[in-house]
């Protein structure tokens, strides 16, 4: 009876989410506490009650419709049997993981005004002790009650009338709860802050753009500083032996016309080094300096420990839009070494520093350049994952190309700040792969090809499982160690969101988003 | 009708649409800027001068498909269901300015074509064979895209170019597959859908296939169109004949 007792205060008092179990996520499947199920980026889980030979009998549980027209591209955290969603545009629900029935709703009234270039979207919350954290499309952080979905305090992070938004989920780190921005297409200045995660005041912000004598606000001229962008819409990662938090950047502003911005544009399409408790500055590695492409460095990085050359380094690996894959020490951020992982037309390659050297009439003309990657870049703010069990990372590439046009760059608050433009290459079919690399290396171990370039992102689990999903509407499952499919169901809409896997009632559920429905797949019995 | 009041209020909330039906963005200031996110936003497939290229021609005097400005506003928000115009993120002004600039892409003179409509109906009759494939009101094929209303949907320069090279874009609705079954048997139509997994085909006599790759033994794109080219086959003058015909046809035969 006292079991029973205690299974059922179980459900109804969720457990407080503190940093040590946010530092032990993984070896706590049953939940998805974080953004990437681990501080290190992994998007792996230890479960293995769904494996590589009972996949097959994997069928859907419920299924969540989200009434809004906008884009899903949430990860929901599940804690203690009970799933927190995140809708379009900045809403939460409180899901029962045996139902699918919702327990608590939180419905936040957007401003009409609010500039989101891409889609008023949400990519998750954060949990730590009894609260939820919400960005906001109007650039707001929230707290809510875990249990009710009460507010409990609710600070501006910025002035969306400006352009500034918040679509990434935040990352709660010891007791602060770092918050990255969007708005890189309206001429916003980047920054990365951190809130007490009791009071909603702000603890620091690193601005991505240094300001008048700090180092590095020579890579901009004139003015441009101001408005060159540099944001911090996906969640990044954190080693706590370092205490160093890892987080990319954005592409500078204008996107596709660099005249103005002379210069390497500094910290744009970076990835930054931070102090968890100061935010200062540990290092910095640019990926592609002065870019003209929009290819946002802002990728989960994915932090791995494994021998490079005979010498064992603390890894991050950073499969960047630009079409090379990196792996850099995350001591010192030193540039360990960097290839080409989809098709690329840019770059003759990487210099020993990492540097890309760049080839000639591959800049945005009038006419229009055609370069690869496109737009999209090779990879987006859609997740990798890494399993430790394989000692694979995968990456969803994209195989495309665009034609890239300049156009003109007047900065208006508000407004979008594009300075050109793209469209696809004429005559191009566009495709893309599941590629698995191993990390020492970047060498590629596999490959499963793809109709089209993903939008999804990818889960490795400990039944030798990696799940993704297709534009075309399908979730599948393949072996982890080979890249054989194993499982596919038709779910009926373009899919954008990363998987995630939790148990309830202790039995292993898979849950993805799929056009407008979260789809949750079980065994069946 | 209090009640019906807060539906109708609702709904368009809902719908998150202007409860305006005039464009309360025309100024100049925003015609500039409608410009320039059209040539960011909408140029590569419209076309810089909106003339038309994968997506409609917009230098006509009435949109079919947004006679009014809130249909405009809507077209441009949602994009059309089964068309390749997609749905824009843009925020409600600039959905405006944006609109404001396609309105007057209308005012703009059309071109006199060099060509004679009336021959080149002829020639689609009957030389060029285009009704093999193509309809034109309830006459003709339906292997390639109706011709009904394509001087609407598509401009002269477009329609020219896709004469001369047919397998340039190709939507995606029409391409032409042979697809061998691993039992030895073949057929060959119009794809309808493909992925990872499956294809799905439409054969030269309307019948519906759907084929399970795993049973697939040999899939190959017949040509990239069955369209041929008129490079050559029709001289430069009948060329601007069938344009201008082509030209004309706005859906109201």
């Amino acid at each position: 009876m006292k079991i029973l007792l205690g299974l059922a205060m179980a459900l109804t008092l969720p457990a407080q989410v503190t940093h040590e179990r946010l530092l032990n996520a993984g070896n706590e499947p049953a939940n998805w506490l974080t953004y990437s199920g681990n501080f290190a980026g992994h998007r792996f889980s230890q479960l293995d009650q769904i494996n590589d030979q009972n996949v097959a009998g994997l069928a859907p549980l419920w299924v969540y419709q989200v009434n809004s027209l906008q884009k899903l591209e949430t990860t929901p955290l599940v804690m203690d049997g009970i799933m927190y969603l995140t809708e379009p545009p900045s809403h939460v629900t409180a899901l029962d993981t045996r139902t699918g029935k919702p327990l608590w709703k939180y419905r936040r009234v957007i401003p009409e005004d609010v500039r989101v270039c891409c889609g008023q979207v949400n990519r998750g919350v954060a949990a730590l002790g009894d609260l939820l954290y919400l960005g906001t499309v109007d650039a707001h952080l929230v707290a809510l009650d875990a249990k009710t979905g009460a507010v409990r305090w609710d600070v501006p992070v910025a002035d969306y009338k400006a352009g500034y938004s918040i679509t990434a989920a935040p990352l709660a780190v010891k007791d602060k709860i770092v918050v990255g921005m969007a708005g890189g297409e309206y001429g916003v200045r980047g920054f990365l802050d951190a809130y007490d995660a009791k009071t909603g005041k702000l603890a620091w912000r690193f601005w991505t753009i240094p300001g008048p004598g700090e180092p590095g606000h020579d890579t901009w001229a004139g003015d441009t500083w101001k408005t060159g962008s540099a944001t911090t819409w996906v969640t990044g990662s954190y080693d706590p032996e370092l205490n160093a938090i890892y987080w990319g950047t954005g592409n500078p502003g204008p996107d596709w016309n660099g005249d103005q911005r002379g210069g390497s544009n500094l910290y744009s399409d970076s990835v930054l080094a931070l102090d968890a408790d100061s935010g200062k500055l540990k290092w910095h590695f640019q990926f592609t300096p002065h870019d003209v492409h929009d290819w946002d460095s802002t990728e989960v990085p994915v932090l791995v420990e494994t021998e490079v050359r005979g010498t064992k380094r603390k890894l991050l690996l950073f499969p960047n839009r630009n079409g090379f894959l990196y792996g850099l020490d995350r001591v010192s951020g030193e540039f360990l070494w960097g290839k080409p992982y989809a098709k690329q037309t840019w770059a003759k390659g990487l210099d020993d520093s990492g540097r890309p050297i760049r080839l000639p009439n591959t800049f945005p003309t009038l006419e229009g350049t055609a370069v690869w990657p496109g737009v999209a870049g090779a990879n987006n703010w859609y997740s990798p994952s890494y399993s430790p069990r394989t000692g694979l990372l995968y990456v969803a590439t994209r195989e495309a190309g665009a034609v890239y046009f300049t156009g003109e760059a007047e900065y208006s608050k508000g407004e979008q700040f594009n300075g050109g433009g793209f469209r696809s290459v004429q005559g191009e079919e566009p495709w893309g792969a599941v590629r698995a690399f191993e990390p020492a290396t970047g060498k590629l171990a596999w490959e499963y090809r793809l109709f089209t370039p993903p939008w999804s992102g990818l889960l490795s689990t400990g039944g030798n499982l990696l799940f993704g999903s297709t534009n075309e509407g399908q979730v599948f499952a393949l072996a982890a160690s080979t890249g054989k499919v194993l499982w596919r169901f038709q779910a009926g809409g373009l899919a954008r969101s990363n998987p995630i896997t939790y148990l309830s009632d202790g039995k292993q559920h898979v849950a993805t988003a799929v056009g407008n429905a979260m789809y949750v797949f079980a065994l069946k019995p | 009708m209090i009640s019906w009041a807060v539906v109708l209020l609702q709904l368009a909330q809902v719908l998150d649409l202007p409860t305006v039906t005039n464009n309360p963005h025309t100024t100049a200031a925003d015609l500039a800027l409608g410009k320039k996110l059209f040539a960011a936003r909408c140029a590569g497939c419209h076309g810089p001068g909106g003339d038309g290229g994968k997506g409609a021609n917009l230098v006509v005097p009435v949109l079919p498909r947004a006679t009014n400005d809130l249909g405009l506003y809507r077209v441009i928000r949602y994009g059309l269901m089964d068309t390749e115009m997609p749905g824009s993120n843009m925020t409600p002004l600039e959905i405006w300015q944006v609109a404001a600039h396609v309105k007057t892409l209308g005012r703009m003179e059309e071109g006199r074509l060099p060509g004679d409509a009336g021959r080149g109906g002829e020639l689609v009759r009957g030389k060029a064979g285009c009704m093999q494939c193509h309809a034109v009101g309830v006459e003709g094929g339906r292997v390639g895209p109706s011709l009904s209303d394509i001087g609407s949907r598509r401009g002269p320069r477009y329609l020219r170019e896709k004469l001369l090279e047919p397998a340039k874009d190709v939507p995606d609705q029409f391409r032409l597959v042979n697809v061998t079954l691993k039992t030895g048997q073949r057929v060959t139509g119009i794809r309808l859908n493909e992925d990872n997994w499956s294809i799905q085909l439409r054969d030269m006599k309307d019948g519906l296939h759907s084929f399970w790759k795993d049973d697939v033994a040999e899939l190959k794109e017949d040509r990239r169109t069955v369209m041929p080219s008129y490079r050559g086959r029709l001289a430069d003058g009948e060329l601007n004949d069938v344009v201008a015909y082509l030209t004309g046809l706005r859906g109201n035969q």
